[in-house]
């Protein structure tokens, strides 16, 4: 924690769990899709973001964080007609979701290449959030570092790959939380690894060329 | 280093150091965050200007919130406050004046800083910038201020709470009062000692405050709070620089927030399922805002 933690997020209004929360589990939707616009976004409400959305501009400003839009940008109260301009076709839906935390959102999203995602992720209170899915399977990272997801097989020696990898090509790249979770035995696995610095885009790519790794990606910051 | 664990270590550090909180904390961060001060200082500065343009966009004589509930408080209380200055005298009503506007400012969707959270982030702009004002207070001088302001709220979050839902709104509002109170203290030629008194005597003031908010909005009545916050953290810093200290160590008033926050049931703990929520005038306006909508 630092002092802009207390003396800050700068954002909109009203509520920092409500609203600057919410905007920044749509940012992570919007670094899912590498910051191109969905050609359609399904966000379900769950728990008290389902009760209390439409006083706080919990919707707006889902659907702002999901356009890209910061927890300070002004265009979150106008993000319908952002939305409608960019034409994306979106849509809320309350359903409560067993289990999860009370103010947490799922965002289902289509792009125009027919590729599909998710993530669905909880605001815990100040502005801060928690990433608990991604593509249906499980994860836990908070946003406030950046994060390297890496899609892959569960297989033996890939979280061995990959950490090697980090570490013999960047040596001052620290991992500062490491997340494991798999579909099944030999299925599709992610890997959630925050780190303390911003890690060169050439990792990425790296990554992806290891064997078994579907996919990797960056989230930076939110 | 510091832990921001204790208040008691940011008095005792700034002492021997001979220096004010507020300079030992912006050594401290510049550290911590690998940024030089002047970086730290000016990103402060920045918060500090997004402060004074909520003040502008919520004594706006059209400020309605986003639901409609509340609008309109700091165009009014300004008028009132330039006209006459009225009971509390211009210079605490025209402070009023712009905590109710920064309050009004986060109600309608404008640009705010959270300080520490946004339901009470009406309470150190209405303190500070009306000593610029008001006062014609050096600007360096109240910006510093905001790192002894920050630094006793990063304590408060390590030792208690900040946030409605763990410790009512003597975490929120309770918080940001103190915070206010010792950055004025600070600001107003305060030891650092005095700092700390002025910050348990706020605390000590609204110990007990739940949140309990109607129809689960930041309105009603959290943006008269921030005014309450604020009334309280004038008073606290005028006492101590009278001479008046705390008899209660403000470590040990965090520790008695947190008990108190503790014990408080969870109907008033940010749930509006209690106090102001449940009266049938709260209920009434919550089927205002949501009533027709909950079908669909």
């Amino acid at each position: 924690m630092n002092i802009f933690d207390i003396l800050g997020p700068v954002m909109i209004g009203p509520s920092s769990s409500h609203t600057a929360g919410a905007v920044r589990i749509g940012r992570v939707a919007n670094k899912l899709m590498n910051g191109i616009d969905p050609e359609r976004v399904e966000i379900i409400l769950s728990g008290s973001f389902a009760e209390t959305y439409r006083g706080h501009g919990t919707d707006r400003a889902l659907l702002a964080g999901v356009m890209g839009y910061r927890t300070f940008s002004p265009e979150i109260r106008d993000a319908f007609d952002i939305a409608a301009a960019r034409h994306i076709d979106y849509e809320f839906r309350k359903e409560n979701i067993k289990g999860a935390h009370p103010n947490t959102a799922q965002i289902w999203f289509r792009m125009k290449d027919g590729t599909e995602g998710m993530v669905q992720g909880a605001s815990v209170g100040g502005g801060n959030i928690l990433v608990n899915k991604i593509n249906g399977m499980d994860v836990a990272f908070t946003g406030d570092n950046n994060t390297v997801l890496v899609m892959h097989k569960d297989t033996p020696g890939v979280i061995a790959a990959v950490t090697n990898l980090i570490h013999w090509n960047y040596q001052d790249l620290n991992i500062a939380n490491f997340h494991l979770s798999r579909e099944k035995k030999g299925g599709n696995a992610i890997m959630a690894i925050e780190v303390d610095t911003v890690p060169p885009e050439k990792l990425i790519d790296e990554l992806k060329g290891l064997e078994h790794v579907i996919n990797a990606m960056l989230i930076r910051r939110v | 280093m510091l832990s921001y664990e204790s208040i008691e270590e940011l008095v005792a550090a700034a002492t021997e150091a001979g220096c004010s909180i507020s300079e030992l904390v912006l050594k401290d961060q510049a550290a911590e965050m690998e940024s030089t001060e002047l970086e730290i200082y000016e990103k402060m500065e920045l918060d500090y200007e997004v402060m004074k343009n909520s003040v502008r966009m919520g004594q706006d004589k059209n400020q309605r919130s986003m639901s409609g509930l509340t609008g309109g408080e700091g165009y009014k209380m300004r008028a009132y406050a330039t006209e006459n200055g009225g009971l509390c005298g211009s210079f605490l009503s025209g402070a009023i004046a712009r905590a109710l506007a920064v309050a009004g400012c986060n109600a309608s969707m404008g640009r705010i800083v959270a300080a520490p959270t946004a339901g009470s982030c009406g309470i150190l702009p209405g303190c500070l910038i009306s000593l610029e004002e008001e006062r014609g207070i050096d600007p360096k001088k109240i910006v510093m201020s905001m790192f002894t302001a920050g630094a006793f709220g990063m304590v408060t979050a390590f030792r208690s709470s900040i946030a409605g839902a763990s410790g009512g709104c003597q975490a929120e509002c309770g918080t940001a009062s103190a915070m206010a109170a010792a950055a004025l203290t600070e600001v107003m030629g305060g030891t650092p000692k005095q700092c700390a008194d002025a910050f348990s005597i706020a605390m000590g003031n609204q110990l007990g405050l739940v949140c309990d908010p109607v129809a689960g909005l930041v309105e009603i009545p959290c943006i008269k709070r921030n005014v309450s916050g604020l009334v309280i953290a004038f008073s606290s810093a005028d006492m101590v620089l009278a001479g008046i200290f705390s008899e209660i160590p403000a470590d040990e008033c965090l520790d008695a927030m947190r008990e108190v926050g503790d014990a408080m049931p969870a109907a008033l703990k940010e749930t509006a399922c209690g106090g102001f929520a449940t009266t049938p005038t709260g209920e009434r306006l919550k089927k205002q805002v949501f009533g027709e909508r909950k079908e669909d």
